[in-house]
Parts: structure tokens; sequence; C-alpha cells
């Protein structure tokens, strides 16, 4: 892939683009791990396709119905070149992560997971690379192996290549954790995984939106992400698998779509991608993230890595001035764009109820990632998370409304 | 509103009716899983009143505020009466519009009390649906 030349975010630029920054106080948006907030240009994309060329795609023999045909076919060739994959129909458009791993799970899982086969999972996993796991070790008989951390929250790969034996089929792992933010060492897993014939399913929610991932240097088997985690509308993910696994997966949903011909009691199936798109998809939403890639890569992922980093260092250090807070995970250098954090006797629904009069959106919760929570021993963190849109200003206010809260909660104590 | 005023804080900081019974006619605990907030009510109840009341447990502001407010309105009234309370008199004693979220913290004192003293499991509020 090139490697554009080198230059910073232009976050002020950036932020006229988002309507929802236009208030004063603007909002400090920091709850971007959820969800990030939405560009104009990906807006009025999503528009000019309602407003002018609504229809349905693949069947229509009308000029809109090919326009819309070929915008969605060219979000996914976007989609595909962001995460360097070898062929476009190796990106299946689905709901959002959750769908991407349930489509592997079932689809790949039911026909390659047998009884006293082992998969590994990772402690820090969210519940959508979790549960989907779960049913299938249910379904199948098969054993889920947890993967533990240190106290620094980063992976144990000493633990890694104990638990990894030739009854491992899958190892299923975050790339970056979204309650620590830790960037998990994918690359030397996914190798030593091969290396026992296990395959390696990469939730990478909090990765792809955030630095430049490549399917092909990874090796990965599956990579899943989401839209609305990267400027994008919500309503549209995407699945990578590598070409020869998903096309000798059977069907996940049956429908319109994704069949070549039907019968009464047998059908054959599309070729990918469309065998695993049943149903009139997300169109508009499809689009929407096309143009959401073009944004980031626009704006420059490896720019906005820098950025992330440059206030995570920054957060870290203001943060860490504050008497008993408790901040989760590794360095800042070890990680991606989140801070996870706990401050002495004040419940973090009240620290981000607090923050929220300031107008200022944190997480506060077990960020579906209850299994962490109780080997972290706490019932819930507060999470600040950022996107390319975040200034130095909006750790500024975190800091203050933080320091407000110390003093509303802990005034005659 | 900001939910963070004062009398809520009060009854934060400082709790109306905490601890435990010794021995008391009616206990009852739960949580809720979604945030972790936990919350036990003990009861002693003579002649179909409610003569002691006592509830303990942690979360945020919210719910640890309105168990303290419930417990206070429910001392020496009769069983027959706090069946009645519901979900819009929780709300009247906090005062202020909650999110869905938060509405839960509020709620979970008068489940666990509902839960313990007449065996209705449901939120406040969801009873019929």
């Amino acid at each position: 892939m090139d490697t554009p030349q080198f230059r910073p975010l232009d976050v002020g630029a950036i932020r006229n683009d988002f309507p929802i920054f236009a208030t004063t106080p603007p909002l400090a948006f920091l709850d971007n791990a959820a969800s990030t907030q939405t560009p104009r240009p990906v807006v009025e994309a999503m528009d000019a396709y309602y407003d002018t060329y609504r229809s349905n795609i693949h069947r229509g023999i009308y000029r809109i119905s090919e326009e819309a045909t070929e915008q969605y076919e060219r979000a996914r060739e976007k989609v595909a070149q962001l995460i360097n994959a070898p062929r476009t129909r190796q990106a299946i458009f689905t709901r959002n992560t959750t769908e991407s791993i349930n489509l592997v799970a079932y689809s790949w899982g039911n026909e390659n997971i047998s009884e006293g086969d082992e998969i590994i999972l990772t402690i820090m996993e969210h519940h959508s690379n979790l549960v989907p796991w779960q049913l299938l070790a249910q379904r199948t008989g098969a054993k889920l192996r947890f993967l533990e951390i240190t106290d620094e929250g980063l992976l144990d790969f000493t633990q890694f290549r104990e638990l990894l034996t030739e009854k491992t089929k899958l190892v299923a792992i975050g790339h970056v954790s979204n309650v620590l933010g830790s960037i998990n060492p994918i690359q030397s897993i996914i190798v030593e995984a091969h290396a026992v014939g296990a395959k390696v399913v990469v939730d990478a929610a909090q990765s792809v939106p955030h630095f430049q991932v490549d399917v092909q240097q990874l090796d990965c088997d599956f990579l899943a992400f989401s839209g609305h985690k990267m400027c994008g509308p919500t309503g549209i993910g995407v699945l990578y698998g590598k070409l020869e696994l998903l096309e000798e997966m059977p069907p996940f949903l049956g429908g319109g779509s994704m069949i070549r011909s039907v019968e009464r009691d047998i059908s054959s199936y599309a070729e990918l991608p469309a065998k695993f798109e049943a149903g009139t998809p997300s169109i508009a939403e499809a689009i929407g993230l096309g143009h959401a890639v073009d944004y980031i890569t626009k704006a420059n992922l490896a720019a906005l890595q820098v950025h992330e980093q440059e206030l995570l260092k920054y957060a870290h250090r203001r943060l860490e001035d504050i008497e008993g807070i408790t901040l989760y995970g590794p360095a800042p250098h070890q990680k991606a764009g989140v801070i996870s954090f706990n401050m002495e006797g004040i419940h973090p629904h009240d620290v981000a109820g607090i923050l929220d009069t300031h107008s200022i959106a944190v997480r506060a919760g077990h960020h579906c990632a209850q299994p962490l929570m109780k080997r972290l021993d706490v019932i819930a963190t507060v999470r600040a998370s950022f996107y390319l849109y975040n200034t130095i200003e909006d750790v500024d206010r975190l800091y203050e409304g933080l320091c407000r809260a110390q003093k509303l909660m802990t005034r005659r104590k | 509103m900001n939910i963070y005023q004062e009398e809520l804080l009060d009854h934060y900081e400082n709790p109306s009716n905490y601890g435990t019974l010794t021995d008391p006619d009616i206990s009852h605990e739960e949580d809720n899983p979604l945030c972790g907030d936990r919350i036990r009510i003990d009861l002693n109840v003579e002649d179909n009143t409610i003569k002691e009341v006592r509830f303990c447990g942690h979360g945020c502001t919210i719910s640890q505020a309105a168990a303290s407010m419930l417990t206070e309105a429910i001392e020496g009234k009769t069983l027959a009466e706090v069946k009645q309370f519901t979900k819009d008199d929780i709300l009247d004693m906090i005062g202020i519009p909650l999110g869905p979220v938060r509405l839960k913290c509020a709620l979970l004192a008068l489940k666990v009390l509902k839960a313990g003293a007449y065996g209705i499991n449901a939120w406040p509020g969801e009873e019929d649906e």
C-alpha cells in the first residue's frame, strides 16, 4: 500500500464537518469506542442515495437501480482496500461486528468444530467475541479456554503457548481491548495458532477505525469490524475471510440474493459475497460506510493514530494527578485511544452523570466485558475514548469535570 | 435540572435508616446486574404496620438516596398502604427527571421492598407487561 506523506490532522477543519460540535460549549464526546459521530460527507452520501437514486440493488433493470448497485459495490471496494483484502468479494457486508462473528460461529463453526475441540479466547473479549463461541461450544461440545492478562492489562503470551495444543481449532481474539485499550500481539498469535492448524478470528472493531490494519500482512483467517465506530452509520459492518474458507462455508442466512437457483426442496447458492448477504442489505449504510472510509483515509490513518496517541498521553498525565483515581490498562504506547478508570468512593455512574451535566459524554458500566470486570475486581469502570475530532481541550474539560465530581461527592468525608 | 442536587446528595452521604435489623420479620436483597447496585431491606412488622425498617447496600447516588427516601416514607405505614407505592411515587420523591438507565437505579429499592414483602418480582412500572 502507498504510504502517503505524513501530515498532522487538521482537527479544526475536521470538527467543522461534524454539526454536533457546533454548540457552545461544544459537546466533549469521549465515547468513541462505543460509537463515533458522523461527518457531513457521510450523511450527504446517504442523502444522495435517498434523494436521487433510491432503489433496491442487483435486480433492477433500470438506471437508478444500476446506480444503487454500483455505489453499493463501490463501497465494498473501498472497504476491501482499507484492510488490503486480496479480493473485493472477501469483504462481506453485515450489520456489525457482532453479526460478522456470529456468521463465522454458525457457518464455519458448525462445520468445523466438534466435541473435544478447543477454542481459545481472552478474558478481555467484548461479549460479541465471547457469547457466539459459548453458543458454538454448547452446540458442539467444544471447550472454551481463556487467556488471562497480566496486572498491566497485557496478554500473558507464555500462557498462550501452554493453552495452544493440537486440540485448538480456533483462536478468537480482540485486536484492541475496548476497555483497557491494550493492543494485542495478534501477529505472533496468528503465527503460533497456524502452526498447530488453528484458525484465527480477529475482532477488529477497535482497531480498523484507529490504525492501518492489513489482513494479508496479519494472515488472519477472519476479521470483523463495524461501520459505526469509524464515522460510518449504524447498521453496517464487515466480515473479511480468507477466500478458500468463505468459499467452502455453507450460507449463514437463507433468502433472496444469496441463491443461484431455487427448486422446491433444494437450492444452489450464489457466489461470494452474495452467498452471505441474504435479503435486501443496508444499502444507504453501506454507501455511507464507503464514504466514511474515504473520510478517515483522507484525514490519514497514520496522522489519526499520532493524534490519538497525543491525546492519550496527555490524558494519562492529567488524570494520574487526580487523587484516588485508578487507571486500568497498560501505558499509552501499548494501547489505542481508550482510558478506563475509577475514582475512589464514587460510583462510575455518578462520575458519568456529573460529567454529563458539563456536556462531557463518557461511558460508565461493564462495557460488554463482564469477565474482564471480574478479573479487574470492579463492578464497572468509567471510560473515555478518543477519535480524530477530539482535542486537548476535551481532555482538559474531562480533568476539570472529574475534579468537580470529586469535590461534589466527597465534600463532607 | 441537575441530578446531583443537594437533597439527593444529603441522602446519599447521610442515609436514613441505614443498617440491618437483628432477626427481621422480612429481609430481602437484590442487585441490578447492569450496574452492580445492591440493596437489602429489613422490616419488622406489627399488626400489619411497618414498625422498623433498615436498608443497606452499595451503588450510585440515585440508588442509595432513593432507598433512604423510601425507608423514610414507609415507616409507620401499613403493608396495604406500602403495596400501593408506585414508580411515580419514587420519581416524585426524587423530584428530578431520570433517563431510562438511571430510572432502574432509582427503582431498585422499591423493587427489593415489593419482592420481599409481597413476592412481586417485576420492576415497578412493568408489573403488567
